[in-house]
């Protein structure tokens, strides 16, 4: 076989789709990737020692096969979403998951890794799911055609044009550091980050996992000052430490959820996977659980604005340090953090409160308030708990199209009003003046 | 062993390309503390040979053995810790599945021949176990169907074809064996019901084990039941293995059971075979199952019988482990039994045949019945003890 036809000057004089190779029966991952538009977008250019993309593939399109079995039809392997309630079941179309099907991320990540989840898992009446993960940070490129509407559904109308702006200056906040500390128990922001270079959880290899593992302790452990902590492996945990750890709240166990492990997560477990703190159990970073990292900042009452400003620091130093070894958190300037699921892409960012509204909660109007706040309600377990005496969870509902500052200050502002609220109605007042506008 | 309920496991990372960036001891499972075939078999150098390669339809190592990182396993129960992804699994990956196999099936060697023996009519006896004992006898076993990737590994596409297949078989069945397919995810209430009372239905399954082959995917897709009019012969498809075939009754006339299971799956095969997809069997390893565990006959045949006061007697054990019998509670596998009832079964799925493994359950289950009678009027069994079989 010839290597090529670099210099016939000819070919440019055929249109891209006279020249696109036939790659209907070839099973290779050049012929997953090369679509009319990329191969359009590439025919002209040249190596400065005259490689060109036709040289590139010559050897893929002359090899079509690895696999003897071939591929069925789509309307064979299109899933049954009849029955299904998540925001994949809405938007994939048997239509586009026939493209999507010939395509596959540069490590092998196709259209049903992505929606597996999604199809074991069909959702609930009332709870609107996203079905689908990424196995890595190209992912939301080579999917788009499913992701951005899912997208868009999941985040207020995030259009593919829009850009999202990252903002961690904690001087930024107003206020925050005066929160009523007999409603406000306790405050926490947490947030996740990827670790450019490695496939995501659903599809990382033991040996990427153990390498995000060990460039997170070695960041970890170059921080000081009231960030300086320690690491425990969850495989090599002693009883007490693990005893400690879950008095302290701070252990996580292998995910029970379905969502979470029909989409490969919990693979290998606990191999790689642990927990670091700082000493003074204000800082918590979560690796390899459900993303590379998940950054925690929290302490007991209402000083949101030190909880915030030790959660920037720390996050901005231990970014400084993965960028000295190479490894940038991935980040785009349209979707901000990538993260595993798309409902955390943005900031990824999640800041709370534990307050007490017990009569707040029970007022006709209270859902309708958060709403308007852009607040979310958990119990106090976390997601999909129940509020146990009349003590809430209340976070910020966005995640994408709004800076870091603007949803903690969302967070600082709403459950402000959420406290002269609850404290109105100890009193027997009303409240209707103080309902907020739609943010 | 149930350890988290609903949980769904995916097949791994099969195409990650970015592992082969990593050294293969950079890859290598953590397995110091499991205990199952796999971990005992698969060394960082057998790890390193063999993590780049793939069968026809892309099945890696990786996938094999990913129920066995998963779960450690027991201290007193030794489980397997791989499937197969498809048949050349057994062939691409024979050097960590040849030990395996030999460990856990008594030896057998890469060399030795399986023999298939579906001929019902070598059975001797079996149609006299006492009633007033044997409750039920049931046999079961699996089958695979050539031409697509096994449950671990199949697409959606492929469980449908093989359910279309399989029920146009059991559609064309007559006679005794006439029935009817019950989809899982078109299921009525009232037929759930039913099929719950008569402990037909199967759920999805709830073992880790199991769960992280990957074999629950997209459930309940492309999964069913098929039984006939008479309640004897069921067909499971697409739950652990494409199918399981299982011939049942109460009482104690194991005869008649395996006549039914046989000619069954013989009719079975037959129209399989015409749409030239027969069942996947070779000489070596007779019928291919999923399970390694379940290589050769993939059958199990077993009663539930009453044994209160065998069972309690020093030397059960040793008798079953004699006669080449398992016992296990009247829930299955992994339950206790209840009122001294037990379900007594082969223990060889590999190196004997069909014939020959339901004349040990035949053979032994009668001696047990003598010995449980000698033992209520209080008589010594010493002299009815076994040699070794």
């Amino acid at each position: 076989m010839p290597f090529g036809n670099s210099h016939n000057q000819l070919k440019m004089n055929n249109s891209c789709e006279q020249e696109y190779p036939d790659l209907s029966k070839h099973n290779n991952y050049m012929a997953k990737i090369l679509t009319p538009a990329l191969y359009e977008k590439l025919r002209s250019k040249q190596t400065p020692s005259g490689f060109t993309v036709d040289d590139v593939i010559q050897t893929g399109v002359d090899n079509p096969a690895r696999l003897t079995i071939k591929q069925r039809p789509a309307e064979e392997e299109y899933p049954d979403l009849t029955e299904h309630n998540n925001h994949m079941g809405k938007v994939l179309t048997l239509d586009m998951y026939k493209r999507l099907r010939q395509r596959c991320t540069p490590n092998g990540f196709t259209i049903d890794n992505v929606i597996q989840t999604g199809v074991d898992n069909p959702g609930h009446p009332f709870i609107m799911t996203v079905g689908c993960v990424a196995g890595d940070e190209e992912t939301y490129e080579v999917f788009k055609e499913l992701l951005d509407p899912i997208i868009q559904d999941r985040h207020g109308g995030y259009k593919p044009t829009d850009k999202h702006k990252t903002d961690l200056n904690p001087n930024n906040l107003k206020g925050g550091d005066g929160l009523d500390s007999k409603y406000v128990l306790s405050s926490r922001v947490r947030t996740g980050r990827s670790i450019r270079g490695f496939c995501l959880p659903p599809h990382c290899s033991r040996g990427e996992r153990r390498a995000v593992e060990k460039l997170s302790l070695e960041a970890l452990d170059a921080l000081t000052g009231d960030l300086k902590g320690k690491y425990y492996a969850l495989k090599n945990m002693s009883e007490a430490e693990q005893q400690q750890l879950i008095d302290d709240h701070f252990l996580f166990d292998k995910p029970v959820s379905p969502l979470l492990l029909a989409s490969g997560m919990a693979r290998d477990w606990p191999d790689a996977r642990g927990i670091w703190h700082n000493d003074n159990k204000t800082f918590l970073v979560w690796v390899n659980e459900e993303d590379h990292l998940r950054v925690i900042s929290m302490q007991k009452g209402g000083n949101m604005k030190e909880v915030f400003t030790r959660f920037c620091t720390g996050l901005t130093k231990i970014e400084e340090l993965f960028k000295n070894k190479g490894h940038a958190f991935m980040w785009n300037e349209h979707l901000g953090y990538v993260l595993t699921c798309p409902s955390n892409l943005g900031t990824g960012l999640r800041a709370g409160v534990h307050v007490k509204l017990p009569n707040l909660s029970k007022y006709r109007q209270f859902e309708e308030v958060l709403k308007r706040l852009r607040l979310q309600k958990r119990g106090t377990g976390g997601v999909d708990t129940a509020a146990v005496g009349g003590i809430f969870d209340i976070s910020n509902a966005d995640r994408l199209g709004f800076s870091e500052v603007e949803l903690m200050q969302m967070v600082v502002d709403g459950v402000k009003l959420l406290i002269e609220m609850e404290k109105r109605l100890e009193k027997g007042q009303s409240i209707e003046d103080l309902m907020p506008a739609q943010k | 062993m149930r350890r988290v309920r609903n949980a769904i496991m995916p097949f791994g990372n099969t195409h990650n390309n970015f592992k082969l960036n990593y050294s293969g001891d950079e890859e290598y499972p953590d397995l110091k503390k499991h205990n199952n075939h796999m971990a005992k078999v698969l060394t960082k150098e057998m790890y390193a040979k063999l993590r780049d390669k793939q069968t026809p339809t892309g099945y890696t190592l990786d996938d094999i053995i990913q129920t066995g990182v998963d779960n450690p396993g027991h201290p007193f129960i030794m489980t397997v810790g791989c499937v197969a992804g498809d048949e050349e699994s057994y062939e691409v990956f024979k050097d960590l599945l040849d030990p395996i196999i030999s460990d856990r099936h008594s030896g057998y060697k890469a060399t030795d021949k399986h023999k298939t023996d579906l001929n019902f009519e070598n059975l001797k006896g079996g149609d006299d176990l006492d009633p007033k004992y044997v409750l039920s006898s049931r046999v079961r076993t699996g089958r695979s169907i050539k031409g697509y990737a096994l449950p671990p590994h199949n697409t959606r596409g492929e469980r449908r074809a093989v359910e279309k297949l399989s029920v146009e078989a059991l559609n064309s069945l007559d006679g005794e064996f006439k029935g009817k397919y019950y989809p899982l995810k078109s299921m009525t209430d009232a037929e759930q019901e039913q099929l719950i009372a008569d402990h037909f239905l199967f759920d999805k399954p709830v073992s880790p084990l199991l769960l992280a082959a990957g074999m629950a995917r997209d459930w309940p897709d492309a999964r069913g039941i098929w039984h006939n009019e008479n309640k004897t012969f069921l067909v499971w498809v697409n739950e652990e293995d494409h199918l399981r075939v299982i011939s049942m009754q109460q009482g104690g006339n194991m005869k008649e059971v395996f006549k039914r299971f046989c000619v069954g799956l013989q009719r079975i095969e037959e129209i399989f075979k015409k749409h030239n997809h027969g069942f996947m069997w070779n000489e070596h390893l007779g019928f291919v199952l999923t399970c390694p565990s379940n290589l050769g006959t993939g059958l199990r045949g077993g009663v539930h019988v009453k044994l209160p006061k065998l069972s309690t007697h020093a030397k059960f054990e040793e008798i079953l482990t004699r006669l080449r019998l398992q016992k296990r509670g009247t829930g299955g596998v992994d339950t206790a039994s209840v009122g001294g009832v037990f379900d007594i079964s082969n223990a060889d799925r590999l190196g004997s045949s069909e014939v020959e493994q339901v004349q040990c359950v035949v053979d032994g289950v009668k001696l047990m019945v003598e010995m449980e009678k000698k033992l209520e009027k209080g008589e010594s069994i010493d002299s009815m003890i076994p040699a070794q079989k």
